[in-house]
């Protein structure tokens, strides 16, 4: 059923209108009201209009008060609340990044997350690095990581990188353990330098949807430079980006996140893991592995294999994991969302870990060393506690 | 009133700046160009006064590489009019040559206010906005903060320590922009490129360049940069007995 | 032809700004070089007794009502006069928004040839060169001293202020101003930076605080130390979070930008979202336990000692040495 138009529709006829894409989007009409997204988002307590709210505001026509707050911005795109909606309404994509677009579109946007997207948009990477130098992480490291270009034109797979663990110094660590197991495991492989641009799929949830799409087009520009057998990524949020939004683009290339490529290997890489890992280890599920592309056990199956280890489970796991607070823009946005708050959910996950007693945290995307790195710096009883990437231990264990 | 803001691109810093075979100039194949940041703010002041009433915003260019980008940046935001003016930029241009080039056409356009960046990184021969007063006969104000324009303008300028002057200017006047009244706004991609459909960027052709007025760069060098700090070594005290001595040394003391 | 090197000197509100005395020094380098005299110029209205330590040899004064405030259109008709009348081989003026409102527009009206950014002047024999600082400091560009007269903008940093100074006051003379009506530009009002706000983007001596000062207890030891020293206290992101510092004491990507002329930065590892903010300080130097710490590829010093053994012993030492000097 279609809504009859109106002439002169008011702001608030118009956008929610527009939230109605089929087929997933006509489901914000059949919202119950129920509560659950709110009581579940991780900042919802912080919000003028949580999601529920929001739709209330809508169908009460109000909706532009929700643009007159800023709290929208306190949103980290973790799909919990889409997790939990009886009404299988996609409340992160279609409600809450579109209430984030219409705020940009009326220039509202927090000072931390223009410069955030300026940076994108002009440089191709979120921290406003030079693009020419996003090949430098792999000079002079012991690992050989070939870059797609005049020597090589194809490869089995091409392992996309990502912004971060291209150029921030924390992830470039799991970016040369990445490369050392690529070699271990003999695959042919090739990185394309400078070519790539960042995913943005944050930026998109952020409200940013022109921008990731000009990004897209030149990834897409660059993949079909080559030949290649699949593409594996670093970042769960790239992962997402290309098996999920860029084929609505019209570009759909075979992608996995790393830890289904590696899980697929266990066998040959199980005898490489020869020291054994101290303490407990838990693993954090990213949101964009878990939640939005289930993918919970084959992270688990890599820490398995590690001689020694001991899995614990934190209070939330799997489909309830506590995101990092990294997503939908939160990435850049810690000051806002500390004035709002006063708390961290990396913070809140730290006192979790600890509560399992693990001694090591670790994680599958590049958002998460840095965030939880710093929330136990300002946690001293976490002083002890260790955060690695998965591959960082598998490394460290291959010796 | 007719709002006229010259704008120039300068060398992006995020690239490394590559001195070429001569070691006068900077190589332009490894120069990235983008706004200068204090014309950001002018485009941004401009529009500003538009929306309070002032009148219409037109932005003035070098048709330089690049340039489309910013012009079109600036319609989104809500410039009117957009101009382009061809010539020799090739073997890149100083700012007495632009600013003469500048006053030839925007008299044409006979504005009140002219907004442009109060200076840019790359300057070496002082900036455009004052060389255009002089040329086009009008005041000139510059580090300026905040604007309001009636029959004359009021301007705040920014004296050290911040202190800040209320000045009045007589029109037609040129303001040398330090900081627009608000950062200036972040426009999405999606409308810039809409407005990429709809808004012309005219051209015209710029008057010959006229260089004279600049210093001759015999050459450029990079500053020592510093390596990896030097570490003190010792206890506390011994640390706190050596920063003593550097801080005589170095005038903190 | 005039080998005299003409200062321009920046005053306001009965202060002369410290670019006037590194002009000062500067303009001895050169005058050396050339074989003439400082002359340093001062528009004012009853500001003579400013002109008194000024390493010149001779004050032109010029005194007049207007330049009771400073407008760049008095500047300039004056100024104009002073270069026709006198040809010196250069005038240095400051590049700031007191010179940068009247150089370029000298330049274009007399048509001579302009510097700016310049922070040095080689004179080793040969015709005196300037060197001038560029591109956020990443490019220093050389050339030739235009002749026969050229106006200069001068930016910090090559010359301490100090030796601009003069322990004897100077040769004054009087100059006359036009007539100085019709001015285009004039002031209403001044408005003062608001009392009891620190700003330390305008601090010289920041003392700089981030997670390893632990609790607010310790706060205070960097605020006896920033004492001692003449600054003041900045933090990074998470001192101010936990609320132990005032959020305008935040230095970096979502605080303010600084340049002070020494960041001591204590416990501060140096992440980008801070050290993007303190790039342009003349000295840094770090403390931190972690000699890892990314701080310590933009510091000029550091040591590896815990800040909270460093701070109460350096606050010591330092009173001593001001006590003896």
């Amino acid at each position: 059923m279609t809504i009859p138009a109106i002439t002169n529709p008011t702001f608030n006829e118009t956008f929610y209108t527009s939230l109605q894409t089929p087929p997933t989007g006509e489901r914000v009409r059949t919202c119950l009201q129920c509560g659950m997204c709110s009581g579940v988002c991780p900042f919802g307590y912080v919000m003028d209009f949580p999601p529920g709210r929001m739709i209330a505001a809508l169908r009460s026509e109000i909706f532009d008060r929700v643009m007159n707050t800023d709290t929208v911005w306190m949103c980290v795109a973790c799909y919990a609340c889409t997790e939990v909606c009886p009404s299988g309404i996609p409340l992160t994509e279609k409600l809450m990044a579109r209430a984030k677009e219409e705020l940009i579109l009326a220039g509202k946007v927090p000072a931390e997350l223009q410069l955030a997207l300026e940076n994108s948009q002009r440089y191709g990477n979120v921290l406003g690095q030079s693009p020419r130098k996003r090949a430098d992480w792999t000079k002079g490291i012991q690992a050989t990581v070939p870059v797609f270009g005049k020597e090589k034109k194809s490869a089995e797979v091409l392992w996309y990188v990502g912004d971060y663990a291209s150029y921030h110094p924390r992830v470039q660590t799991t970016s040369r353990a990445l490369a050392q197991i690529l070699n271990a495991l003999g695959v042919d492989f090739a990185i394309l330098g400078p070519d790539e641009f960042g995913d943005g799929d944050s930026q998109r949830l952020a409200g940013e949807r022109g921008l990731f799409e000009v990004l897209a087009g030149k990834n897409a520009q660059a993949f079909r430079k080559y030949k290649f057998g699949e593409i594996i990524t670093t970042d769960p949020h790239a992962f997402n980006a290309i098996k999920n939004i860029y084929p609505t683009l019209g570009f759909a290339f075979p992608v996995r996140h790393y830890t289904q490529f590696l899980a697929e290997r266990l066998d040959q890489l199980k005898p490489l893991l020869k020291q054994p890992v101290n303490g407990k280890i838990t693993f954090h599920d990213p949101c964009y592995l878990g939640r939005a592309n289930n993918i919970y056990d084959e992270p688990r199956a890599l820490l398995q294999a590690l001689p020694g280890a001991e899995l614990v489970e934190m209070s939330h796991s799997g489909k309830t994991s506590l995101c990092c607070g990294g997503g939908g823009g939160g990435m850049w946005l810690d000051g806002f969302h500390w004035e709002k708050a006063h708390t961290r959910t990396s913070e809140w996950r730290i006192r979790e870990a600890l509560a399992a007693n693990a001694t090591t945290l670790t994680v599958a995307c590049p958002y998460e060393p840095p965030r939880f790195e710093d929330a136990i710096k300002t946690i001293r009883e976490a002083s002890g506690m260790e955060v690695r990437d998965v591959v960082e231990l598998l490394a460290e264990s291959m010796g | 009133m007719n709002i006229v803001v010259p704008i120039k691109m300068v060398p992006d810093l995020v690239e490394e700046l590559v001195i070429d075979a001569s070691g006068a100039r900077l190589d332009p194949d490894a120069l990235r160009l983008r706004l200068n940041e204090f014309d950001d703010h002018a485009i941004e002041q401009a529009i500003l006064l538009k929306e309070k009433g002032a009148g219409q915003v037109t932005v003035v260019a070098p048709d330089i590489e690049g340039v489309d980008d910013a012009l079109f940046t600036a319609a989104a935001k809500g410039a009117d009019r957009l101009i382009k003016l061809t010539g020799n930029w090739n073997n890149g241009v100083n700012n007495h040559a632009l600013a003469r080039v500048f006053a030839n056409f925007i008299k044409t356009l006979r504005p009140e206010l002219i907004l442009t960046g109060v200076q840019a990184h790359n300057d070496l021969d002082g900036a455009v906005g004052p060389q255009m007063a002089e040329h086009l006969g009008m005041a000139y104000v510059g580090y300026v903060s905040g604007v309001i324009v009636s029959d004359k303008a009021q301007v705040r300028k920014e004296f050290p320590g911040g202190m800040i002057a209320e000045m009045n200017v007589v029109l037609p006047a040129v303001l040398g922009i330090q900081a627009a009244e608000k950062p200036p706004r972040y426009v999405p991609i999606s409308k810039v490129r809409a407005t990429m459909k709809t808004a012309k960027i005219e051209t015209f052709p710029a008057m010959e360049l006229e260089t004279a007025g600049a210093p001759t760069t015999v050459r450029l060098f990079q500053p020592e940069t510093g390596a990896r700090a030097t570490m003190l070594e010792g206890d506390a005290d011994a640390v706190a007995t050596r920063l003593v001595e550097i801080f005589r040394e170095s005038g903190v003391l | 032809m005039n080998s005299d090197i003409f200062v321009v000197i920046e005053h306001l509100r009965g202060q002369v700004s410290d670019i006037s005395y590194v002009m000062l020094a500067a303009a001895r380098g050169l005058a050396n070089a050339t074989g003439g005299k400082v002359i340093a110029v001062m528009l004012g209205h009853d500001v003579e007794a400013l002109a008194r330590d000024l390493a010149a040899d001779r004050v032109l004064y010029i005194e007049h009502a207007a330049f009771a405030d400073f407008s760049s259109d008095a500047y300039q008709r004056t100024l104009e006069n002073v270069i026709k009348e006198n040809a010196p081989r250069a005038v240095l003026f400051g590049d700031t928004t007191i010179g940068g409102d009247v150089a370029a527009w000298l330049s274009t009206h007399l048509a001579l040839p302009l510097v700016s950014a310049c922070r040095t002047f080689r004179a080793d024999g040969s015709a005196p060169k300037f060197v001038s600082q560029i591109c956020g400091g990443k490019m220093m560009a050389e050339g030739d001293l235009p002749a026969p007269t050229a106006l200069v903008l001068m930016v910090p940093g090559g010359y301490k202020p100090e030796q601009g100074r003069a322990a004897q006051a100077p040769e004054l003379v009087h100059g006359s101003a036009p007539a100085l009506d019709d001015l285009r530009v004039t002031v209403k009002e001044y408005i003062e930076p608001a009392v009891g706000d620190v700003d330390v983007a305008k601090e010289a001596i920041l003392v700089a605080i981030g997670r390893g000062v632990q609790n607010q207890d310790n706060v205070e030891l960097a605020e006896e130390l920033a004492k001692s020293l003449g600054g003041v206290v900045a933090g990074s992101r998470p001192v101010i979070d936990q609320g132990w510092l005032a959020p305008t004491r935040l230095v970096g990507k979502s605080g303010k930008a600084v340049k002070p002329k020494l960041y001591l930065a204590l416990g501060i590892s140096g992440a980008p979202e801070h050290t993007e903010a303190i790039g342009d300080s003349e000295m840094i130097i770090a403390i931190n336990t972690d000699p890892t710490a990314p701080i310590f590829d933009i510091a000029k010093f550091g040591a590896q000692v815990d800040m909270l053994d460093l701070m109460p012993v350096l606050t010591e030492q330092v009173q001593q040495a001001k006590g003896l000097a």
